[in-house]
């Protein structure tokens, strides 16, 4: 329903254009921050501030060679992939579950899988802090995964549930009706349709646990220290310029993952397509 | 093919039939637990035990479990009797032995300033002299605080197993000495303050989410899919840009040497820097900027449904464009406006780490208050109770949000 806007009368035509001047300020307010932050990473000052001296890659050397910065790299990745695949197994078995799960108390599961998104992260940490402590889950890997892993699961369950409810049964009781048993259907004709959407569910689930901050200052010691923390405290010290450095790795990382996510959607609506 | 053998085979295949989908449910089912399982472990659990921690009184019972059972049956009128100047004796020089004494004294002092002071010492002097006289005698000479009545109602009332007091506390109130609901003394009334701060920045936030939001929301529903695919690449970027990184960038932006004062001064438009950050505009600024995405999405979704054909009809009705737009656009955008300001409302309710960054000491939030008192002063009764309240606050919000959002059959947005 994209039809196009096509004004007719001189005040349309004036609050069409009062509609793009607002949205382009708006999105000015959006950029600003990315836009601000990426040159400043590229000088050779230490002050922050425009115009740039030179440019430089001191901050980005700067960042490779620190012990600190390499071991938060290190942990964050340990913790974003080994929750997202423990996110992965349980939030696919729980969406093809609750796909065929009929029930008066489906409404009360799905509120309980999809809370970890709504309560706030503060609440969690602490109640989390105050039962893993005594368990000796704290100061560990194994604390932060699994609570990472209890917050990035809604989004799985959303996105792989949203790919089901897509996903057209007739090709699996087509496969059925030819004699597959139930695991060879889910392997060759569910899985392979439904494979984009546990893509874009994995990302989720790892970008929840990499831009994770609250838990891991409850729970982590300072082995465990990810990026976000390792900037939380950089930011309450002192901004340096290697902190921006860091910033743009990190925006270069979104970036990545968001087109990979583009790539994932577009595919989908195309097997869709097919499929319809 | 005869009615008679329709009828014979239709009973056993609706059974198998029934059964198999008894077995399909059972399997679904199944697939669903270990999720559930996998929560209940590290999400619903902890939540429930931070609830009974706010409730929790289990200090004062542990530490002086003789002078709670002596004091059972006093009336809380003028002093207990000896066994009870006997009983916390007793267990004073039990708990100074165990090093137990300064749980129950930190306990104490949250109802009665000083308390500890007055419990701590005691208990040395306890140990360097041995009674000549009675117990009484000898407590109130080694603290006058023993001859008062509040001293003792303060260990009646915190005797357990459950107090109200950390939830009473959290909403600024607490219990005199009679147990009567009162307000809490203005030193420690802060709380109601917090609560209210929190929500008037919700609100401001929800607000210019909304102002800024509606247009754009409205461009990219009205322009051609291409172009607004394209458009939406400057809401889903900063919305997939790490939080640390975009908080980060604002006080590079904001602060005093920063880029908006460097670039006022430098065009002569003021002399001395703004204060643009560590302060309330500061917050707005961040909270804003991280929220909108929340508000643009849910808004874009429902106005990319409403039909042109309306705006087309109103028109050739005769009515003016604003009359149109705010008679037949406005009302159809309510579900969107209603899912994206409650959603945007509700995590900005819980904000933490942008305030703790960009926020003066007068910007905290509640969530900042609960961090506070878990890591900081170990005050977990209080930490929970302010948790307590904020959690039911989000979950009451939560629960409105479902509705509308199932009403409108879509998830309303989130990361999607």
């Amino acid at each position: 329903m994209s039809a196009n806007h096509s004004p007719q009368t001189a005040s349309q035509r004036f609050a069409w254009m009062a509609t793009v001047v607002a949205s382009t300020l708006v999105f000015i307010f959006l950029m600003a921050p990315i836009l601000a932050i990426v040159p400043l990473s590229f000088s050779s000052s230490t002050y922050l501030t425009y115009p740039l001296p030179g440019l430089s890659l001191r901050w980005y050397e700067d960042f490779l060679g620190s012990a600190r910065w390499m071991n938060a790299l290190k942990n964050s990745v340990i913790i974003g992939v080994a929750s997202s695949m423990l996110s992965m197994a349980l939030g696919t078995l729980a969406s093809l579950g609750l796909a065929q799960w009929k029930s008066k108390w489906k409404p009360l599961v799905l509120a309980i899988v999809l809370s970890p998104m709504v309560v706030p992260v503060v609440i969690t940490a602490v109640g989390v802090y105050f039962f893993f402590a005594p368990l000796g889950l704290t100061g560990n890997y194994l604390g932060l995964i699994l609570v990472h892993t209890a917050l990035a699961t809604p989004f799985v369950v959303i996105t792989v549930s949203a790919t089901l409810q897509s996903f057209d049964m007739t090709l699996a009781k087509a496969a059925a009706s030819l004699g597959a048993p139930p695991l060879l259907t889910f392997r060759k004709v569910i899985l392979p349709l439904i494979l984009p959407g546990l893509a874009s569910g994995a990302l989720f689930a790892f970008a929840t646990s990499f831009d994770e901050v609250v838990t891991v200052l409850f729970l982590a010691g300072p082995e465990q220290r990810t990026l976000p923390r390792e900037m939380f405290s950089g930011i309450r010290e002192n901004i340096s310029p290697t902190i921006t450095a860091v910033a743009v790795v990190l925006t270069v990382i979104s970036v990545c993952m968001l087109s990979t996510l583009e790539i994932l959607r577009r595919r989908n609506e195309r097997l869709k397509g097919n499929a319809e | 093919m005869t009615a008679a053998f329709v009828a014979g085979a239709d009973v056993p295949l609706k059974r198998r039939l029934k059964r198999a989908e008894r077995a399909r449910q059972f399997r679904a089912l199944g697939l669903v637990l270990p999720l559930l399982a996998f929560l209940l472990f590290t999400f619903v659990v902890p939540l429930a035990g931070m609830i009974w921690k706010s409730a929790d009184d289990w200090e004062v019972p542990q530490v002086m479990p003789q002078t709670v059972a002596a004091l059972e049956h006093w009336n809380g009128q003028g002093l207990p009797d000896e066994a009870a100047f006997a009983a916390l004796a007793a267990d004073m020089r039990t708990a100074r032995e165990a090093g137990t004494l300064a749980v129950a004294a930190k306990r104490l002092n949250y109802i009665v300033n000083g308390y500890r002071t007055t419990l701590l010492s005691t208990a040395r002097k306890l140990k360097e002299q041995p009674a000549p006289g009675t117990a009484k005698e000898t407590m109130i000479g080694l603290s006058p605080a023993w001859g008062e009545r509040e001293s003792w109602t303060a260990i009646k009332s915190a005797s357990g197993p459950v107090t109200s007091y950390y939830l009473l506390a959290a909403v600024d109130l607490t219990r005199n000495a009679d147990g009567a609901i009162v307000a809490a003394p203005p030193d420690q009334a802060i709380y109601r303050d917090v609560f209210i701060r929190t929500f008037t920045i919700g609100f401001g936030v929800t607000a210019l989410c909304l102002i800024l939001g509606f247009p754009v929301a409205y461009l990219l529903a009205n322009l051609p899919t291409g172009r607004s695919n394209l458009l939406m690449i400057f809401v889903l970027l900063p919305f997939w840009t790490s939080l640390l990184v975009r908080t980060c960038a604002w006080i590079v932006i904001l602060q005093s040497e920063g880029i908006v004062n460097g670039s006022l001064q430098w065009l002569g438009v003021i002399d001395e820097p703004m204060r643009l950050i560590y302060n309330r505009f500061g917050v707005y600024m961040a909270m804003t900027h991280v929220l909108l995405p929340f508000m643009i999405l849910p808004l874009y979704s429902v106005m990319r449904g409403i039909s042109p054909a309306y705006m087309r009809a109103a028109a050739s009705l005769g009515a003016p464009p604003a009359t149109a737009f705010l008679r037949i656009y406005l009302p159809q955008t309510i579900p969107g406006i209603g899912a994206g300001c409650l959603l945007v409302f509700i995590l900005a309710i819980g904000y933490y780490i942008t305030p703790a960054l960009v926020g003066g000491a007068a910007d905290q939030m509640i969530s900042s208050f609960i961090a506070f008192y878990t890591t900081e002063t170990v005050n977990w009764g209080l930490a929970s109770a302010l948790g307590a309240v904020l959690l039911l606050s989000t979950l009451v919000l939560a629960v409105v949000y479902g509705k509308l959002a199932l009403g409108r059959q879509t998830t309303g947005g989130l990361k999607n």
